[in-house]
C-alpha cells in the first residue's frame, strides 16, 4: 500500500466525522426520548386526573363510585409504612455500613456479608414480598399489617442504605479517624462523635433515595396481602372508644398509595382512570420531591466539604 | 472476660477498672453493629428458607416433571395444571422486548454521555435519567395501558389491549437508566491515555469509542446488561397491569400473557388460605423466578471474571 | 536561527504560545525540527516540554478551554498545524505519538499494530499482515511476539508494550513521531531497548523526544532545546548544548545545580 494521498485521508475522515454525527443525533434522540416519556406520563396524568385535584380527594375514602373515591387511607398508609420502614431501615443500615466500613477485619465473614449484599440488589423485590408472606405475616404473627409491610421494605433498600453510608465514610479521610484516636477516644467515640456526624449528608442522601424507592414499590405489599378496598384510618394513639394503644396502629390493616393506584387502573369503568391518573400524580410528586431533595443534597455536599 | 480478669486481680487503680469496662462496652457496641451487618445475610436464609420450604411442600403434592413439562398453568381449577413454562414464557418475552429497547438505547445513551457530551449536557442529562430511573414501577404500568397501549393499537390495529409487547416497551425504557449510567460509569473509568492513543492514531471520536473505549469497558458493561435482565425478569407492576393475567404459553409479543411475577400478585389480591396448594404455588414460582435470576447474575460473574481489564 | 550546515527542516514553531485556559503554558517558542532528526525537550518538571509536545499532534483539541496562538509550520507542504482551518485529525495521521505510560488498546497485539491502518480504512488482509510484520520488525519485537499475534497485547511486559506502541505508530508511516518521556516507565534493560530503537529509526523518520533524563537526551539525541517556565531558554546541536551551553540556566540544569 502506497501512502494516502491527502484527498483520500480526507475523504476517511469526512466518513468517520459524518458517522460521529449520525451517533451523536442517535444519542441525542435517545435522551429526547428518556424526557419524552417523563414529560408525557406526566403531562397525561394532570390532564386526566385534573378534575379530581380537589381537597375532598385528599380526604375521602375509597368508593364504588369514581367521584367519591378519594386516596386518604392510602395516603396516611404510605406515611405510617414509610415511618416504620425509616425506624428500622435506617439504624441497621448505618449500623451495617459502620461495621463494614470500621471494625470489620478482612475475613471470611465480611466477605460473606459484602458480597451478600451485592447480590441482595439483584433480588426481583416480588421476591422479598414472599419472604414476608412467609415470616412476618405467617411465622412471626405480625399479619397483613402496618408493621409487616414497613419491615418488608425496610430490607428490600437496606442495601441501598447500607451502601450510600459506606460511600460516605470511605470519603472521609484517614487523618480524621487518626486525630480522634490519638487523643484517646476509643473506636465507637471515633465513630459516634466524629465519622457518623461528618458522613450525615451521605447518609441522609441514602435514606432518602430508599424511601422513595420503597414509597413506589407495589409488589412485595401486595403479596404480603395487604388489602385494596379499606375506608377507614388505622387508630392513633389514644383515640376511639376504648382508647387506641400506642402501637396499635401498627397491626392495623391498611393499603398505600401505589395499591390504591392498582387498584383503580384495573377497574374496568373508565371513570375509575381519573382516580389513578390523579392519584398516580400524587405519588409522582412524592417520589420526585424527595429524589430532588436528595440530588441537592448531594450537590450541597459536594460545594461544601473540603478536607 | 476481659471484665473477668480484671475483677480478678488486685485493683490496681479506679482508672484501669474504668478501662476494662469500657472495653467491655466497645465490644458489646462491635457485636451489635455486626448484627445489624448480619441481617442482609439473614434476610437471604430467610429467602431459601420460606422459598425452599414451601415449594417442599409444593413439590410433594405436584411432580417435577409435570412443573416443568405441562403445557398449562390452572392452579385454581378442578382441573390443576402446573406447567411453569406457561408463566416462564411470559416472562421471557416481555423481557427480551424489553431488552431489545433498554439495551441499544442505554448504551447508546452512555457512549454519548462519556464520549460526545461536554459536561453541560451530562449536568442535564444524568438528573434526566436519575428522575427516570425513580418513577415507580406502578406508575409506568398505568403508562403501559392507558398510554401506550391505545398509542401502539393505533399502528397495529389487531394489538388487544393487553400486551407483553406493550408492557416490555414501557419497561425497556424504565430500564434505560440502569443501562445508561452503570455503563457510563464502566467507560468513565477507562484511563484518558487509552483514549489519547487512540485519538492520536487519527481516530474519530466513535471510532475511539466502539473500537478502544467499550472493549475496555466490557465487563463493566456485562455486569449492567445482567442487571437489567435480572430487572426484566423480575419487574411485577407494569405486567400486572399492562399485560393481562391470563396464563398463556406464547412466544408472540403481541399476544397477552401472565409471567411469574404477575401470577404471585393474582394470587396474592385473591385469598387462598394459609397452606393450601394455590398460596404454595407462588412459592415454587417465586423460586422458580430467584433461580432464573440467579443462572444470569452467575453468567454475569463467570463473564465480568473472563473480559476483567487491568489498566 | 538557521544556518547552512543544517539539514532540511520537517517543522519549525513560530512565535508558538499556549494557554490552559487564563493559564499561560508556552511562551513565545520558536524552533526548528530538522527532518530525519532526534531532537530532545529536556527542562525540569512543569517546564512546559510536554505541552509544546502534545501541541505538535494537536492533543490539547480534546479537551475543553485550550488555545494555541502562533504556528508550527510542517514542511515540504507547509502547512500550519496549528491553524483552525487544518483537521486536528489529518494532523495526527501525519504525526505519530508514543506515551509515557504504554498504552496499548484491549485487542490483540495484530490488532493494536493494524488499528491505525484501520482508522485509514485499510482492510484487505494481504496488506494489513505485511504492515503489521514490517512495523513490529521497525520496532524490533517481531521476533518475541511473532507466534502469539493474536494474544492480547496487555499480556505483553512494560517494554514490550512500550515497543508495542511504537510499532502501532510506525504502522501508518508517520512523518513526525512524538516521544513523551517513552521510558520512565520501564526498567534500565527496557529503556536500552529503546534508545537502540530510536537510534535505529531515525533513518525513516523525524523525532521529537520528551525527557527527564539527561544522560538519554545526550545518548539519542541530534539536536537539544532546553526548556524552562514555559520558554525555549535554548536550542542546538545536542553536543554543544551539552559541552558548552550558552545560557547560564541551562548550565544550570545540565551540571545539576538545579533540576
Amino acid at each position: 500500500m502506497q501512502a494516502l494521498t491527502t484527498e483520500q485521508i480526507r475523504a476517511v475522515i469526512a466518513r468517520g466525522k459524518l458517522r460521529d454525527n449520525i451517533f451523536k443525533a442517535m444519542g441525542i434522540f435517545c435522551l429526547s426520548l428518556a424526557l419524552i416519556v417523563i414529560v408525557a406520563l406526566i403531562a397525561d396524568m394532570v390532564m386526566k386526573g385534573s378534575e379530581r385535584f380537589t381537597l375532598d380527594f385528599f380526604l375521602n375514602f375509597a368508593s364504588r363510585r369514581a367521584t367519591q373515591a378519594g386516596i386518604l387511607s392510602a395516603w396516611v398508609g404510605s406515611l405510617l409504612v414509610m415511618l416504620v420502614t425509616a425506624l428500622a431501615a435506617v439504624p441497621l443500615g448505618v449500623a451495617a455500613g459502620l461495621y463494614l466500613e470500621e471494625y470489620a477485619k478482612r475475613n471470611w465473614l465480611t466477605n460473606v456479608i459484602e458480597i451478600n449484599i451485592s447480590n441482595l440488589a439483584a433480588v426481583p423485590s416480588i421476591v422479598y414480598g414472599l419472604l414476608a408472606l412467609g415470616i412476618f405475616v405467617y411465622q412471626f404473627g405480625f399479619g397483613q399489617s402496618i408493621l409487616s409491610a414497613g419491615l418488608t421494605l425496610a430490607l428490600l433498600i437496606l442495601p441501598i442504605i447500607i451502601v450510600s453510608t459506606r460511600e460516605a465514610i470511605r470519603a472521609i479521610p484517614a487523618m480524621i479517624r487518626e486525630g480522634s484516636m490519638a487523643v484517646g477516644a476509643t473506636r465507637w467515640q471515633t465513630c459516634r462523635y466524629h465519622i457518623v456526624p461528618y458522613a450525615m449528608p451521605g447518609i441522609l442522601t441514602g435514606v432518602i433515595i430508599g424511601l422513595a424507592r420503597a414509597i413506589g414499590e407495589t409488589a412485595p405489599i401486595i403479596t404480603i396481602g395487604a388489602l385494596t378496598f379499606i375506608a377507614f384510618l388505622p387508630p392513633a394513639p389514644f383515640m376511639g372508644e376504648p382508647a387506641a394503644g400506642l402501637f396499635d396502629w401498627v397491626f392495623a390493616p391498611f393499603t398505600v398509595m401505589p395499591i390504591q393506584i392498582f387498584n383503580w387502573t384495573s377497574r374496568p369503568d373508565p371513570a375509575f382512570e381519573i382516580n389513578a391518573a390523579a392519584a398516580g400524580f400524587v405519588l409522582m410528586a412524592m417520589v420526585l420531591s424527595m429524589n430532588a431533595v436528595a440530588i441537592w443534597l448531594r450537590y450541597k455536599m459536594r460545594k461544601n466539604i473540603k478536607w | 472476660m476481659s471484665a473477668n480478669n480484671a475483677s480478678d486481680l488486685p485493683k490496681v487503680s479506679d482508672r484501669l477498672a474504668y478501662n476494662a469496662m469500657r472495653n467491655w462496652k466497645e465490644r458489646l457496641i462491635e457485636a451489635l453493629l455486626l448484627g445489624a451487618a448480619a441481617v442482609s445475610v439473614m434476610t437471604t436464609l430467610g429467602i431459601v428458607y420460606v422459598l425452599v420450604s414451601e415449594s417442599i411442600q409444593f413439590f410433594s403434592n405436584v411432580s417435577i416433571v409435570d412443573f416443568l413439562t405441562d403445557t398449562q398453568w390452572t392452579p385454581l381449577f378442578d382441573d390443576a395444571h402446573f406447567g411453569i413454562m406457561v408463566l416462564i414464557s411470559g416472562t421471557l418475552v416481555s423481557s427480551l422486548v424489553a431488552l431489545l429497547v433498554a439495551i441499544p438505547m442505554g448504551t447508546i445513551i452512555a457512549i454519548y454521555l462519556s464520549e460526545f457530551a461536554n459536561a453541560k449536557v451530562r449536568e442535564i442529562a444524568k438528573p434526566i435519567l436519575e428522575l427516570l430511573g425513580g418513577i415507580p414501577t406502578i406508575v409506568f404500568g398505568y403508562f403501559a395501558l392507558l398510554v401506550v397501549t391505545p398509542i401502539l393499537q393505533y399502528i397495529f390495529p389487531s394489538l388487544p389491549g393487553f400486551s407483553l409487547l406493550s408492557a416490555g416497551l414501557v419497561m425497556g425504557i424504565m430500564i434505560v437508566p440502569y443501562i445508561a449510567s452503570l455503563s457510563e460509569d464502566a467507560m468513565r473509568a477507562v484511563p484518558m491515555s487509552m483514549r489519547e492513543g487512540a485519538y492520536a492514531m487519527g481516530s474519530t471520536k466513535l471510532y475511539t469509542a466502539i473500537h478502544v473505549v467499550v472493549p475496555a469497558a466490557v465487563s463493566g458493561l456485562a455486569a449492567s446488561y445482567i442487571l437489567a435482565i435480572s430487572r426484566a425478569v423480575g419487574e411485577t407492576m407494569i405486567l400486572a397491569v399492562a399485560a393481562g393475567m391470563q396464563p398463556n404459553l406464547t412466544w408472540n409479543p403481541m399476544e397477552p400473557a401472565a409471567t411469574i411475577t404477575s401470577y404471585i400478585v393474582q394470587v396474592a389480591l385473591g385469598d387462598l388460605p394459609h397452606g393450601s396448594i394455590g398460596y404454595q404455588t407462588i412459592f415454587a414460582a417465586g423460586l422458580t423466578l430467584l433461580l432464573i435470576t440467579l443462572i444470569f447474575n452467575i453468567l454475569g460473574q463467570w463473564l465480568r471474571a473472563k473480559y476483567r481489564e487491568t489498566y | 536561527m538557521q544556518i547552512h550546515d543544517h539539514p532540511q527542516l520537517k517543522a519549525e514553531a513560530r512565535n508558538l504560545n499556549f494557554y490552559y485556559g487564563e493559564a499561560k503554558a508556552l511562551k513565545n517558542i520558536n524552533m526548528p525540527i530538522y527532518d530525519k532528526k532526534v531532537t530532545a525537550l529536556i527542562g525540569p518538571s512543569g517546564c512546559g516540554k510536554s505541552t509544546y509536545l502534545r501541541s505538535f499532534n494537536r492533543m490539547h483539541d480534546l479537551y475543553p478551554g485550550n488555545r494555541y496562538e502562533g504556528e508550527i509550520r510542517f514542511f515540504p507542504d507547509n502547512t500550519n498545524l496549528l491553524s483552525p482551518d487544518v483537521d486536528p485529525i489529518e494532523v495526527r495521521m501525519r504525526v505519530g505519538m508514543v506515551f509515557q505510560k504504554p498504552n496499548p488498546f484491549p485487542k490483540s497485539i495484530y490488532e493494536n499494530v493494524a488499528y491505525g491502518l484501520r482508522v485509514r480504512g485499510e482492510n484487505n488482509r494481504r496488506v494489513l499482515d505485511d504492515k503489521v510484520e514490517q512495523a513490529l520488525r521497525g520496532a524490533a519485537i517481531w521476533d518475541e511476539v511473532k507466534d502469539r499475534l493474536q494474544d492480547l497485547a496487555s499480556n505483553l511486559s512494560g517494554g514490550q508494550q512500550q515497543r508495542l506502541c511504537i510499532a502501532r505508530a510506525l504502522a501508518t508511516d508517520p512523518e513526525l513521531l512524538l516521544f513523551d518521556e517513552p521510558t520512565s516507565a520501564l526498567d534500565p534493560i527496557a529503556t536500552g531497548a529503546i534508545e537502540e530503537l530510536v537510534h535505529e529509526l531515525k533513518k525513516r523518520v523525524t523525532i521529537l523526544i520528551v525527557t527527564h533524563n539527561m544522560q538519554q537526551a545526550a545518548r539519542v539525541s541530534d539536536y537539544t532545546a532546553y526548556m524552562f517556565l514555559g520558554e525555549m531558554i535554548e536550542f542546538g546541536k545536542t553536543d554543544e548544548i551539552f559541552i558548552k551551553p550558552q545560557d547560564k540556566r541551562t548550565e544550570d540544569y545540565i551540571t545539576g545545580r538545579m533540576g
